[in-house]
């Protein structure tokens, strides 16, 4: 016979996964009540981190379709505090920058307003801009027409006008060919513009051609403003030389800004709520711990007689320790796989009423489960020592 | 073979402080092949003694060898895997599972010896017909009699085919008749050279035995031997 040192007990990792899955099974309403805390726990979590990701994953699309290689210059205020105004050359030495791919420009029209028509009260103009802008502007700026045409060539020179999407409602304007009352001209709707996330300037604005400008308002050929697109690489170098290149005499006055920026940042989830769902999502994981651990301890005092024979049958310290051990991180798995489902749920719910897409990282989902495994271990240890240490004689004696 | 399976050598076992004795100074050679019952009053340490022989207990002096292994100097591991290869037990209470069938039950007296699920099932049913329990297979304790219970936890007991049996009070809880059909099994396990030692409180039991070890307040009284009971 072989000596007892060579014939040890051994536990096959499978039955001791069948061993510990015993509570589930036995007491599957116990099992529900004591998983409950860590699934709210990890639902807030998960519902807290996949809505910011998705409301994140919005802008970052959003943002890859309007591209975030635009700056835009302005005419800052001079050295006496007055409204500077860019050299009516500007554009054309941009485009000269290395990297850039397409540069344009507004004029604000400051004393010239826009009406429904010639009845309307000169001081209401509803917040609306008169500005003067050429064919590529829409191309700089990502805008889209959502009705009509843009300024081209020929309607340039004529009374015509593109509204941006905030100005056409304000005037009650739903399609082209109606007309508008600008500076005491009648101009004709020739196009629409969609929002413009990128110059958000352009929506309120009534946008006429330069000849015709210059034509009944003594346009000076001055602009207010440049967009301006260059190579993605090249954006922070161009950044640099843009103010030299539009104003030489005075670069300081120059105020240089990237929109994408701006836009990302006004989309990011508040920082405050999101601590307080992730403070209140650790304060439940906290009490799902407590409340497997006691499930755990009811569970070791009700089966000593089990742990007993268990001992008596071969089964080490530490097969009895391992065994309680897998029962409470099972609990918490379970636990948290139930929250991980009611988290993405959760999350699905608020992107689908905003208009997201849901985007969880699915590495999140993992580690919202690993959380709650090791939540339950935590748990288990000390019920599972406890049932380790249970004298098997007094167990299997009474 | 030569070595004893048991071997106690003055083992004493007491509990708390100040100490109440349990068992004072036990001296017991228990051969391979042998079939003992233990008898002696209520208290008087027998239990005792069983878990010390089974390892499921320590002696707080003295030396106990089990199979020739010092169990003194073995660690929890170590004595778990005598458990689970060298030793089976059978207690009055039976001590089964209660959720799951006769097979499971029995299946479990080699869960810790790492052998696959299906193996031990086989295995489990073939122990359950050596207690002629072939047509129970799949009952649930609550739906089998008490003789049949105990039958189920000798299956357990010997599946794994250990060398000792140890039982305390195995038919302590049956009526006369079930208790007579366990104590054949004992004997046929006996014969097929698995060694008994029986705690007992059954006179007529014990006086069937080859060898009647009696205690009292701790001590071995009487060590008799019955040659013409013995196994052959
Ligand atoms: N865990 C324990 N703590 C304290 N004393 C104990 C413990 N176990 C047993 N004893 C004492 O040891 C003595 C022997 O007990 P044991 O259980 O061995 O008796 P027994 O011969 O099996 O009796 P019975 O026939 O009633 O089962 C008794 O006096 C008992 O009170
Ligand atoms: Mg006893």
């Amino acid at each position: 016979m072989m000596p007892a040192t060579e014939r040890r007990s051994r536990l096959r990792f499978g039955d001791l996964l069948g061993l510990g899955s015993h509570g589930l099974k036995a007491h599957p309403m116990r099992a529900a009540l004591s998983a409950l805390g860590i699934a709210i726990g990890i639902a807030a979590m998960i519902a807290v981190i996949g809505i910011s990701t998705s409301s994140e994953a919005l802008v970052r699309e959003k943002l890859a379709s309007l591209g975030t290689n635009m700056l835009t210059a302005s005419a800052g205020t001079d050295f006496f505090g007055e409204d500077a105004k860019l050299p009516p050359d500007a554009v054309e030495r941009v485009r000269r920058i290395d990297g850039v791919e397409t540069a344009s420009w507004i004029a604000t029209l400051d004393k010239v307003n826009v009406y429904r028509n010639a009845a309307v009260d000169p001081g209401a103009t509803g917040g609306l801009t008169v500005v003067v802008g050429e064919n590529a502007l829409l191309d700089a700026t990502s805008s889209k027409l959502i009705r009509g045409s843009r300024l081209n060539a020929a309607t340039e020179r004529y009374p015509a006008v593109v509204l941006g999407e905030r100005a056409a409602q304000k005037l009650g304007i739903r399609d082209v060919g109606s007309s508008v009352w600008i500076g005491g001209n009648q101009f004709t709707v020739v196009g629409i513009l969609d929002r413009s996330p990128l110059a958000p300037e352009l929506d309120s604005a009534a946008i006429i051609g330069p000849d015709i400008a210059m034509e009944l308002f003594d346009f000076d050929g001055s602009p207010t403003t440049i967009y301006e697109r260059s190579d993605d690489a090249l954006v922070a170098d161009v950044r640099d030389l843009l103010p030299g290149a539009i104003n030489p005499e005075s670069p300081n006055e120059v105020k240089v800004s990237r929109p994408s920026d701006a836009l990302a940042a006004k989309n990011t989830v508040d920082q405050a709520f999101t601590g307080l769902l992730v403070g209140v999502g650790s304060i439940a994981l906290l009490v799902g711990g407590i409340g497997v651990a006691n499930t755990m301890v009811i569970s070791v005092l009700e089966r000593r007689r089990e742990i007993g024979m268990r001992r008596s049958l071969g089964a080490t310290r530490r097969h009895i320790r391992s065994q309680f051990l897998v029962e409470a991180m099972l609990l918490a798995a379970y636990g948290g796989l139930v929250g991980t489902v009611i988290g993405w749920l959760i999350t699905a719910l608020v992107a689908r009423a905003n208009g997201w897409i849901v985007a969880i990282p699915p590495l999140v989902l993992v580690a919202g489960v690993v959380v709650t495994v090791v939540v339950g271990a935590v748990a288990g240890v000390l019920p599972a020592i406890r049932a380790a240490r249970t004298s098997p004689t007094t167990a299997l004696s009474g | 073979m030569t070595e004893p399976i048991i071997e106690l050598h003055g083992v004493t076992r007491s509990y708390g402080s100040p100490p109440t004795v349990a068992l004072a100074g036990v001296d017991l050679r228990v051969e391979r092949g042998e079939m003992l019952a233990i008898v002696g009053p209520s208290g008087s340490g027998k239990s005792t003694m069983l878990n010390l022989m089974g390892t499921l207990d320590r002696a707080s002096s003295g030396d106990i060898r089990i199979a020739g292994e010092d169990t003194t100097t073995l660690t929890d591991a170590e004595l778990s895997g005598l458990r689970a290869y060298t030793i089976g037990f059978v207690f009055q209470q039976f001590h089964l599972a209660d959720g799951v069938t006769a097979v499971e039950n029995v299946a479990t007296g080699l869960l810790y010896t790492g052998v696959p699920l299906a193996e031990r099932r086989r295995r489990a049913a073939v122990a359950l017909e050596r207690v002629g329990l072939g047509h129970r297979l799949g009952h649930r304790p609550s739906e089998l009699s008490g003789g049949e219970r105990q039958r189920v936890a000798i299956a357990r007991a010997v599946v794994g085919e250990p060398p000792l049996l140890l039982a305390d009070e195995p038919t302590g809880s049956l009526d006369t008749r079930s208790g007579a059909a366990v104590v054949e099994i004992l004997h046929e396990l006996n014969r097929s050279g698995t060694t008994v030692v029986v705690i007992t409180h059954d006179v007529e039991l014990a006086a069937r035995l080859p060898r009647r070890v009696s205690i009292r307040d701790g001590r071995i009284e009487l060590d008799q031997h019955d040659r013409t009971l013995e196994v052959a």
